[in-house]
């Protein structure tokens, strides 16, 4: 589901496959809880591996996005895929600048 | 109208059920010739739908979800996801985009990604009945 990284100031976590209502939640604390450790400046979330996403998905961004910023870290949403764009962009996330 | 295929499915509100439903909807659909697009647009609004279920219509216990999913002149797809659980007292308010009841994390799009992703979204709700929300979209051969 997701594959987390570290190194010089940026956590950066792969997700894979499918993210929804029941995976999310996992994928959520994997991520906090490496952010929490490590206190990194920026968290980057790599979506090349999704395959589907539903609106669990985006608020497993939102959620990331409060979490590091009250960590005083940035977020940067880094090779999101074609068909994911739609989702994306119903949901107004491009307004919080994360988008790489 | 002429249905070309037609599939009930129902099975437990366990989240575990959410890919196993887009699963079941998204093999269905195939002998119609869906685009990528399509597939797609169809499997995440039925991914909310369900969880709209697991998450809203049976909070605090284990319901039935029912699927059913017809296809009309092998190009127009009607499904409709239903529970018999706690209902939704305001439709119009449920149905506004980034309103949730939910604490966990849930974004608030439900309706709204269903909306946007299907032709026509209807909702129909019994405070202590339950839910019927029925998505059509018509399908765009490959």
């Amino acid at each position: 589901m997701v594959d987390i990284t570290c190194s010089k100031n940026t956590v950066t976590a792969k997700l894979k496959g499918e993210i929804d209502h029941h995976n999310a939640p996992d994928i959520r604390r994997s991520i906090d809880s490496k952010c929490e450790s490590f206190r990194p400046k920026t968290l980057v979330l790599d979506f090349s591996g999704v395959s589907f996403m539903d609106s669990s998905g985006i608020g497993l961004i939102m959620g990331r996005y409060r979490q590091i910023s009250y960590l005083g870290g940035k977020l940067e949403v880094v090779n999101v895929p074609d068909m994911l764009k739609r989702i994306i962009s119903l949901s107004g996330i491009e307004r919080l600048g994360v988008l790489k | 109208m002429n249905v070309t295929n037609q599939m009930k499915l129902s099975f437990i509100s366990k989240s575990a059920n959410e890919s196993f439903a887009r699963a079941v909807v998204s093999a269905f659909l195939l002998p119609t010739d869906p685009t990528v697009s399509d597939i797609a647009d169809i499997k995440t609004a039925v991914s909310e739908a369900v969880t709209n279920c697991i998450v809203h219509a049976y909070p605090h216990t284990d319901g039935t979800i029912y699927i059913d999913m017809k296809i009309v002149d092998n190009k127009r797809v009607i499904i409709k996801v239903r529970d018999k659980g706690v209902g939704i007292s305001d439709i119009k308010k449920a149905m506004e985009p980034l309103y949730t009841t939910s604490s966990d994390e849930r974004a608030g799009l439900g309706f709204a990604v269903m909306q946007s992703f299907c032709d026509k979204v209807k909702v129909r709700s019994v405070v202590g009945k339950g839910t019927a929300v029925t998505l059509e979209k018509i399908i765009s051969k490959v």
